[in-house]
């Protein structure tokens, strides 16, 4: 029988009060009439109570809807209002999250991610440096950390495929490589130990990709033939379609070799090594194991190894620290969102059930008891939040897209983020919270009121504990509102700033291209230097073209490839501030660039490696190493050789718009041995012209391709592009947050218009009093707008603080720029009084048009 | 008169268990219990209804204006006064009717057919 009670609360409360007894009475009695057989009678009863309540239940959630329907339209203003209202605060978070959980949180796509790590050298001012071979070896006969260790190195080759030659992305990788991650071919096999040796047949593994689009999804082209950079390679295996390691373009594999000579250079810094932990070792084991090996590498190699330690991180926080942090921002600014989001919805309830007053009331007398009133309502806030979460769940499908802009290309992870089941599983959660734990407590005061008999209709002060709340929640949307314009503006500021910094080159009117040439083909310097020598004659010759150059990078493309440099003997140190990047020029490359010459001249096709050797260096160089001046003829010894200044220009930002750069040195492109330094080989080509730079692609295609048929172009981007891609992904994000911010100041006018008018229509008794006593207009609405101010105010003040901490958070945003930006602030503070005025003065100029006589004569 | 018609039409077919309340009621007044052994009487302890079903129905029938709850109560020395007494609205009658006459009609098909005892 007490079970049968506790069953019984599976009803709706309201059902049960009036039934219950009842229920258990009739029980009772059968159970006597049953005699022998009443166990079974009160075990059927049981049974029987599950279906029922749920019927029960469901015909009160259809009157219920029946009701909504009916009073919603009556009244479409609130539902039009109250869904929109939703779906931005649910659809801007529901965007936020997919990405951050694609970015930041979903485990790579590899069994056991949390046991992979990433291992770096490090050197002072260089916390993860690519390890050179003959450290990766030594780590990997040493170490008892791992379970196993790999290494790769990314490459792009040459392929000629059906569609002409093209240029692919890939990687060089060794045989334990993919056993390590623990990924299975989709077809063939992986490399064995056996494709790593030098002199073995080339193999390659193809990406999904690469196969279903060139080779038409053949199973049979295993062991089938392909040129990659004009050598020969057997297809051994085709990877699954999920698969993009290291990178996501990452189109082919194929196995990577070292010789002797390549463990000898240790400071040769090309390989990516990832690494799988041992059973039971923790991160922090394997960090004191690789430091002590470390340690002893430096002593064994004084020299190369001066200062280097092993760094080793989690192989999901490969993406950059300040990716994760732009991302955060942005999951802050959407949770801001749909904060003010729900205070607007709890007003716009709250504003309703007081509106409903009278209706409630009648239901209330007619014996709707409260709990069945609340259920009506949080029946009625849960379906709008639902139809809001829906078309919600609508805008952020359609906002992904502009975000996948963010997600980092190093990401390891195929595809782009979309709305799938975990993130609609945390909208419909949203959705669910926001419209229970926003639609009760508005419920439960209307209720509340409607049992009492509620404020008589005559009341008329604004105060009371209601309007109390109503103020604060809208005080909260204002606050809220300056944080997010406060921040929205900060990265706005930030974002020009950096734009307005000078890269140390003249972008506009530039176009840049590679031509990647393959090695042994080109490894002879006299082949290379016919190559450039013809391709840059014609295309100089080109109406338009000012100047034409190769060089081995293009600057904020690739902002590595740097080398110690040491003066007048001493040894190499390899800290950060005695480095500077290489890079090989063919004359015309600094002019093409828009780099200004300084001192002294240019490289020239005269600086030949039987000439004396001689470098063009950045004025920070000259700073660093000479700083009494006169750098013109002074030596020191750079990539392997001694070298004389003959020429000073301008510094570029290599390493991008945000970071410092080391200093730069070109050397001539002629002035390298046979087969040496292959990875800083000339390959890009940038065109300088006062015609449109695209217009001159076909023109310099057909130049290539009579030069040289198998070679492919890739890359084709203008210079004013490379450097707006610098900026991209910030120019997203303070897009992003910017709308985030217009959207939040939206809600918050709102909000203010919403409580202000509610207060007139409340205060109208009053304020006919008042103008009948006399007041004018004038005072009427002074009154109003203080009301508005006072709220304005009373947000902005802990607003401002608020975003004060916020701007301190993302300071590595801010490029320099101080949190407490002035200007930012006060723009934000002008806005929100602006927003104020507007939001108050509907509601006021209402109260001005009250008509005393009709409002006492109410009374 | 139409809107009444399809007011009652909108009702059918009844489920057996609202049926068999309205009949109960149509005679008198009665309470829950009472109506569960009403029924067992008429129908030899064919239909036994349970609680949970007999006031799920009711409920429902209450909402739907089939029923109302009865002022009038038995004399004293019967009365239970925790006990709710309910009785058969106008259109409760007007929609048993109908249920009625769509069941007679039904079995008059059946009969055509000889499917059913009676004159053919």
């Amino acid at each position: 029988m007490r079970l049968y009670r506790l069953l019984l609360h599976l009803y709706p409360a309201s059902f049960r009060e009036e039934y219950g007894e009842e229920m258990c009475r009739i029980l009772r009695s059968r159970r006597q009439a049953a005699g022998a057989r009443g166990l079974l009678a009160l075990w059927i009863a049981c049974w029987e109570i599950l279906p029922n309540a749920l019927a029960v239940h469901g015909s009160l959630l259809r009157q219920d809807l029946r009701y909504m329907i009916r009073s919603l339209r009556q009244a479409p203003g609130f539902a039009l209002t109250a869904i929109p209202v939703i779906a931005l605060g649910i659809g801007a978070t529901t965007a936020a999250f997919s990405l951050a959980d694609f970015v930041l949180l979903r485990p790579l796509p590899f069994p056991q991610p949390e046991r992979l790590v990433k291992v770096s050298e490090s050197l002072p001012g260089y916390p993860y440096l690519e390890p050179s071979p003959g450290n990766y070896r030594d780590w990997k006969r040493q170490n008892r950390s791992f379970a196993a260790m790999g290494a790769l190195r990314p490459v792009s080759l040459n392929l000629v495929g059906p569609s002409g030659p093209e240029r692919l992305e890939g990687a060089a990788v060794t045989a334990d490589l993919f056993p390590l991650l623990g990924v299975r071919p989709a077809l063939g096999r992986f490399f064995t130990a056996g494709d790593d040796r030098e002199g073995a047949a080339g193999t390659v593994l193809l990406s999904d990709g690469l196969w279903r689009r060139d080779f038409g999804g053949d199973r049979a082209v295993l062991g089938r033939r392909v040129l990659l950079d004009g050598a020969p390679y057997v297809v051994v295996g085709v990877m699954p379609p999920d698969f993009s390691f290291p990178r996501r373009q990452a189109a082919l594999w194929v196995p990577i070799r070292f010789g002797e000579e390549d463990f000898a250079d240790r400071t040769n810094y090309c390989l990516q090594v990832v690494a799988r932990l041992g059973r039971g070792v923790s991160l922090r084991q394997a960090r004191t194991e690789m430091g002590v090996i470390a340690a002893r590498l430096e002593r064994q190699y004084p020299k190369d190894n001066r200062q280097t330690g092993a760094a080793l991180q989690p192989l999901r926080d490969g993406t950059s620290e300040q990716g994760r942090l732009l991302l955060l921002a942005l999951c802050g600014a959407a949770s801001c969102v749909l904060l003010i989001t729900c205070a607007n919805l709890a007003n716009l309830l709250l504003a309703r059930a007081l509106a409903r007053r009278a209706e409630l009331q009648v239901r209330a007398a007619l014996g709707a008891g409260r709990e069945r009133l609340v259920r009506q309502l949080v029946t009625e806030s849960l379906a709008l939040a639902l139809a809001g979460g829906a078309l919600g769940v609508l805008v952020a499908t359609a906002a992904l897209p502009l975000l996948a802009r963010l997600v980092p290309v190093n990401l390891p992870v195929a595809g782009v983020p979309a709305v799938d089941l975990p993130v609609l599983l945390f909208a419909g959660l949203l959705t669910t919270l926001t419209g229970i734990g926003f639609g009760t407590l508005p419920a439960l005061r209307a209720c509340r009121d409607a049992e009492m008999g509620g404020p008589r209709q005559g009341v008329r002060a604004g105060g009371g504990r209601r309007e109390r709340l109503r103020s604060a929640l809208v005080i909260t949307e204002v606050a809220v509102a300056v944080v997010l314009l406060v921040s929205a503006g900060l990265l706005l500021r930030a974002l020009t700033r950096i734009q307005a910094t000078d890269p140390g080159f003249r972008p506009s009117g530039v176009l840049t291209l590679r031509t990647a040439l393959p090695t042994p083909k080109y490894e002879n310097t006299g082949r290379r230097a016919d190559y450039y020598t013809r391709v840059l004659g014609q295309v100089r010759a080109l109406p338009g073209v000012t100047s034409a150059g190769f060089t081995s990078f293009l600057p904020m493309v690739m902002r590595g490839g740097i080398w110690p440099v040491s003066l007048g003997g001493e040894p190499e140190d390899r800290g950060a501030d005695h480095s500077a990047s290489l890079r090989y020029v063919t004359p015309g490359f600094l002019a093409a660039l828009g780099v200004p010459l300084r001192q002294g001249r240019d490289v020239s096709e005269a600086d030949t490696f039987d000439r004396p050797l001689v470098a063009v260096v950045s004025a920070s160089f000259v700073h660093r190493f000479w700083p009494q001046g006169h750098p013109l003829g002074q030596r020191f010894t750079f990539a392997f050789h001694e070298r004389t200044v003959v020429g000073v220009v301008g510094d570029v930002r290599v390493r991008g718009l945000e970071r410092p750069s080391e200093p730069q040195v070109y050397l001539p492109y002629r002035q390298v041995e046979d087969g040496a330094l292959t990875f800083f080989m000339p390959k890009d080509l940038v065109i300088r012209a006062g015609v449109e730079p695209a217009s001159l692609l076909p023109a310099v295609r057909r130049i290539v391709r009579a030069v040289d048929p198998e070679q492919p172009i890739s890359d084709v981007r203008t210079l004013s592009e490379v450097v707006a891609d610098e900026t991209a992904s910030r120019a997203v994000q303070a897009r992003v947050l910017g709308a985030f911010a217009a959207i939040a100041f939206l809600l918050a006018g709102i909000g203010i218009y919403g409580l202000l008018s509610f207060a007139v229509s409340q205060r109208a008794h009053e304020i006919g009093v008042r103008m009948a006593l006399g007041a004018r207009a004038g005072e009427i609405l002074g009154m109003i707008l203080r009301h508005g101010a006072l709220l304005a105010a009373a947000g902005v003040v802990p607003g401002a603080v608020l975003a004060y901490a916020a701007g301190r958070a993302m300071a590595s945003l801010l490029a320099g720029l101080d949190p407490g930006d002035a200007p930012t602030f006060l723009a934000a503070v002008a806005l929100c009084l602006l927003m104020t005025l507007f939001g108050s003065l509907w509601p006021a100029l209402r109260a001005v048009r009250v008509d005393p006589i009709r409002v006492i004569r109410k009374e | 008169m139409a809107d009444r018609q399809a007011d009652i039409a909108s009702f059918l077919p009844l489920a057996p268990a609202t049926f068999h309340i309205l009949l109960s009621l149509a005679a008198e007044d009665r309470h829950g219990y009472a109506i569960i052994q009403d029924v067992e009487a008429r129908t030899g302890g064919e239909v036994s209804l349970s609680a949970a079903t007999l006031y799920r129905s009711i409920h429902r029938m209450l909402e739907e204006g089939l029923l109302v709850e009865s002022r009038e109560r038995p004399p004293a020395e019967l009365d239970d006064e925790r006990r709710r007494y309910y009785r058969i609205t106008p259109l409760g009658t007007a929609v048993a009717r109908a249920e009625a006459r769509r069941l007679s009609q039904l079995v008059a098909m059946a009969r055509a057919r000889g499917l059913a005892p009676g004159e053919a």
